[in-house]
Parts: structure tokens; sequence; C-alpha cells
């Protein structure tokens, strides 16, 4: 078990250490030249390379890479080109948001998702089976903005039951929650689904039947704890994947989280922001699976010897 | 009339496949008194298995379908049991092990907690009562450590072990009849002995009826009453060990004694039987055992009836 654990952190260590390599390599991929961004279009030569300077951009490679580390080191993400502040607290006051998104989104994935694929699975071949798996297959397919606005009219202006954007309660929530519950819903019905539908094949699930045990509680009690695993990786993915900027949910319901601060950086090349909030997100992918690695011994013992 | 524990009658199985249905048992018939442990011997695919799982329903319908007979259960049909009725038998009253032991564990679930399963469904035990039962049981079926065996998971039991889990298992709520697909098939010889030793021994201490599907004649005679020999899904030979193990009346079981080590004559080349068993749906109307018979005669073109009092062969070569 410790061994296992020791592998899963320094596996997750190189991987972040391969992200700061790439945000690093970010500044001189994204065609935009730093100093012409913070001199402005009229400043003079003599000042352009007085920030260069103190950019440090005037010193070799290696050298500005280990500058960067360091910095990061200290949690310090850089100043922010357009917004004249900080990164990392920039960052910092987008986060809550954010992550209460991505807290009510893997909840409304989950409640929707593992429930249609379990009865799914249970009759599968049937129509309830094919019903269910049209259904999920719209659900993915639907561009999120198009299933956002929908949710929009008909549960914030036709049925005045939620609020038409914005941020504060929770009432705030449920909206844009929903709308990547059931994108993210489709996908998590789909792998449990199949995944349930190879379990119920093995022995040991015959063996629950022959003990005389009611069919659904075979399905819940035997089938999901060994049929759950890939839908924990999945959450440790879909972590990543909020973090990162759920960029078209948070614009069209108007949410002050990393994807609006990500899509207003893009705009405006604000390779500094751009650069943090990689950086935070891939954190944030690695803790995920971190998790996931964490919670998968806890269900099924035998990879504490892997 | 002697009075019957399970009986099976004209028992017709089937499955829907892609080239159509395939009928699998044909007019199996069966049966096992109180306390007796019968043997079903046959190759594999002659639908031993089927039979067998047939007995708890557990083969998933479709695609399997009985088309008619009657499985007897202490005068109640299996076959027309609702599903709780059903799940009621299972596990209660109608044990079952299985071939595998190393995959008919749940491997995500601690050997205490599956063992108590039956005894928290049938009997609705507390944790507590259920724990102690399931201590007795693993000490009934030989396990050593019981106390600790109850926390682990089956990944660390070995296969022989895992086997004695099962066996536990089946017997923890006392059933009138345990049902033992190949138990010990897929264990080590040594390992074999030992369980068949122990289900001899449990059958002798708790009374139950045993029906031993196996492809080993030796254990058979080690372990069995009686005797139904199973080919292309037909019973083809019935009755007492002795009776059929000493004077095989039907071909086919004597190519099968012949074949087997402990039968075969010592220093002479076992003899297999030539060809191989004919698949379902290339089953025709005659007798199945016909084209790798060495006494096939015209008449085997039309099916023999299973005939005789306690010794019962399907042939028309048997002089009865």
């Amino acid at each position: 078990m410790i061994g296992y654990l020791a592998g899963r952190l320094s596996a997750s260590f190189l991987i972040l250490v391969g992200v700061t390599i790439v945000t690093f390599g970010l500044t001189f991929l994204i065609p935009a030249d730093p100093v012409a961004m913070i001199a402005g279009r009229t400043s003079t030569p003599q000042v352009r390379e007085q920030i260069r300077v103190q950019l440090g951009l005037d010193q070799p490679l290696p050298v500005q890479y280990i500058a960067y580390v360091t910095r990061l080191a200290q949690g310090d993400l850089g100043r922010s080109y357009a917004r004249k502040s900080d990164v990392g607290p920039l960052i910092a006051s987008r986060l809550p948001p954010t992550l209460l998104l991505m807290l009510g989104a893997i909840i409304a994935e989950l409640m929707i998702g593992i429930p249609a694929g379990l009865y799914a699975a249970s009759r599968r071949g049937k129509t309830a089976d094919k019903a269910a798996m049209i259904a999920s297959f719209v659900s993915i397919s639907t561009p999120q903005f198009v299933l956002g606005l929908s949710l929009i009219y008909v549960f914030a202006y036709l049925l005045p039951w939620a609020p038409l954007g914005g941020y504060g309660t929770f009432s705030h929530l449920v909206l844009p929650a929903l709308t990547l519950g059931l994108a993210g819903g489709g996908w998590y019905s789909r792998m449990m689904r199949s995944s349930m539908i190879e379990v119920l094949q093995q022995d040991y699930i015959r063996t629950a039947r022959a003990k005389g045990m009611p069919e659904w509680r075979v399905l819940l009690r035997h089938g999901m704890r060994n049929a759950i695993l890939p839908i924990v990786a999945m959450i440790g993915l879909d972590v990543g994947i909020f973090m990162s900027g759920v960029v078209v949910v948070e614009n069209v319901f108007g949410w002050p989280g990393i994807g609006q601060l990500m899509w207003q950086a893009i705009q405006s090349l604000d390779i500094p922001i751009i650069m943090g909030v990689t950086l935070v997100a891939a954190v944030f992918i690695v803790l995920g699976n971190l998790l996931a690695d964490m919670i998968a011994p806890l269900i099924d013992p035998r990879i504490r010897l892997r | 009339m002697r009075d019957f524990l399970l009986r099976i009658q004209n028992l017709c199985l089937g499955f829907q496949t892609e080239a159509g249905y395939l009928r699998v048992l044909d007019n199996v018939s069966l049966d096992l008194t109180p306390g007796e442990t019968l043997g079903l011997v046959g190759e594999s695919g002659c639908g031993k298995s089927v039979t067998a799982q047939s007995i708890l329903r557990l083969l998933p319908c479709p695609p399997s379908r009985v088309e008619e007979g009657h499985i007897w259960f202490d005068d109640k049909d299996i076959l027309k049991l609702s599903q709780s009725e059903l799940q009621d038998l299972r596990g209660n009253r109608i044990g079952m092990i299985f071939q595998e032991p190393m995959t008919s564990l749940n491997p995500t679930m601690t050997i205490g907690n599956q063992l108590a399963e039956p005894l928290r469904l049938h009997r609705k035990a507390g944790a507590g009562e259920a724990r102690a039962a399931a201590l007795d049981v693993l000490k009934r079926v030989g396990i050593g450590n019981a106390e600790q065996r109850l926390n682990q998971y089956p990944h660390e039991l070995s296969g022989g072990l895992r086997q004695r889990v099962m066996i536990a298992m089946a017997l923890i709520c006392s059933p009138q009849m345990l049902i033992a697909d190949e138990p010990t098939t897929a264990l080590d010889v040594t390992i074999q002995a030992q369980i068949l030793d122990l289900l001899r021994t449990l059958q002798k201490e708790l009374g139950i009826s045993i029906l031993l599907i196996t492809h080993d004649l030796g254990v058979v005679a080690e372990t069995c009453h009686r005797v139904a020999v199973m080919y292309a899904g037909r019973i083809v030979e019935t009755g007492t060990a002795v009776q059929v193990l000493t004077d095989p009346q039907h071909p086919y079981t004597r190519g099968l004694l012949a074949a087997s080590p402990r039968y075969a004559k010592k220093g002479e080349r076992m003899p297999a039987i030539a060809g191989q068993v004919p698949p379902p749906g290339k089953r025709g109307q005659g007798c199945p055992f016909a084209e790798r018979c060495p006494l096939v005669m015209d008449i085997c073109a039309t099916m023999p009836p299973l005939q005789g009092d306690e010794h019962k062969a399907a042939c028309w070569a048997t002089k009865t």
C-alpha cells in the first residue's frame, strides 16, 4: 500500500515538472510579444529594452526557466499584462465559484449517469436500455451553449424557477450544474452501463444469484462495487477538466469562475494568466487523479498489491 | 415408490442463437432421494452443467428456454415458481458450488461478508449472529484460523480454501440439497481429494442430498451412491455406482471407463473414444452415439429408450 502511494506521488511530481515546461513554453508559442504588451505601442526602443532586461528575457532559456520555476515555488505566478495585477490572487479569487460549479456538476453527473447506466445494464437489449442510450447520445452531442440556453429559456424564463444567471445563491448553481451534469451524465451512463454489463457476466454474480439474492441487490451490492472503478477514475479526470475552466457554460450563465478569466485572458493575449490557469488546472488534474488512485484500493483490495 | 427430494422429468431445454434455436437437453430425467449423492457424468459439452444450472434457473433467459419438462423439488415445480419463491429456494434449501473457485467469490468483499449473506437474506440474521454462524461453518468445512479468514479477501486465499469457502457459503443455511458443479476440476490433485473427502463427510454429518457434476469417473466411484451418464444432452445410462462402474450397459459408458486411468487395463495404451460429441443442432433422430459406437446397428437410426429397472440404459444393443 505504501509502495503504491509512493509510486503514485512520484508520478504526479514528474507530471507537474513536465507541466511547468509546457507552460513555460507557452510564452514562446503564443504569438504575442510580452514586451510590446507591457510597454504599449508608442514606447521607445530604450524603454522596451529596459523592460526586456527587467523580465529577464535577455537571459538564455534554461536560466529563464529556472527563474520561472523558482518564482512558482515561491507562489508567484507572475503579473497580468492587461489587468496590472498579480496572477496568483486573481486566480485565487476565481477559484471558489469554479470549485462550487465543479462540485455541483459532478454531483449532477453522478446522479444522472449512474442510475441511468445501471438501469440500462439491467435491461440490456430491451426498450428501456435503447431509450436510455439514445438519451445519453443526445445529451452528449448537444452543444453546451444550446443546452444551457434551452434550460435558461425553460426554467428561468417560461417557468421562472431559477435566476437567469449570475452567482451567489444555491439557485444560481442549479442550471449551470445541470447543464454540465446532463452532458457529463451521458458519458457516465454509458461507462456505467458497459462496466456493469461486463461485471454481470462474472462468476461471482452467478454465485450471488445462487444465494437467493434479489436481482436489484445483486446489482447494487455485488455489481456496483466492481463496476464503479472506471467511474471513480473518470471523476478524477473531471476534476481537472472542470478546473481548467468550463468556458462556455460560465459565459452563458455569467458565472465568475476560472473559465471566464481564461476566456478574457485569451482574447487579450494575457500570457501570464494563460500560463497561470494552465498550471492550476494541471495541478488539479494531477490531484484529481491522485485522489481517484487513492480511492480505488479502498474499493478493490487487489489494487493494494500492485 | 422411493421418496424423492428432486425429480427432473423430461426436461428439454435449448438456447436461441444466431443460427437459430438449438436444443441442448433432450428429455433429461433424474431422481435424487434424501441423503443420497448422485453423480452426473459426461464429457464437456454434454449438457451436465446446463442441467445443474437449470435446477436453480441460473441460466440467462433469453437466450435459454425450457421447451417442456418439470423440475420437482419437494412437490413444487421449480420451473413454475415466481421470482421471490425461487429466491427463497436458492441458497436456502438448495445450495450450489461451482467449478471456478477463483472467480466465484466477489473480489471486493471480505469472506465474512460473503459468507453471511445467505443467512442475512433468508434468516434475517443480524450482523453478530451471522458472523458467529460464519465462523462455525468455516470450522465445519475445515478452515483453520477461521476468525482471521473472515476479514480476508478472496485473493488472499488459495484455490482449495476458496472452494471450501464456497461450500461453507452453500451450506450456511442448512439446505436439503447441494449442487456441486465440477467442484474439483480446477484444483490440484491433492486438494481435489480433500474437497471430495469434505463433501463425503458433510453428507454423512448433515444428511443432505448432493448432485455432483463431474467428468471424472474416479470421483464418482469415491463419492456417489448412484450415477447418471450423460451424452449429447441425453441420459444414456443410470444406476447405482456399483452397477454402472462394474457392469456398464451402454457402449459410451464402457468407452468412458476404458479411457479412465483408474479403470484402464494396466500396461496397455489407454483407448480413447474415436470421434467427437455431435454439437447441438447436428443431432439427428437416432442414437446420438451411433457414429462413434462400435456396436452400431440399423435400428440405431431410431432413438433408443432408456429402459431397465434400477439400472437403465438407452441402447438397442443392451439385453434387457
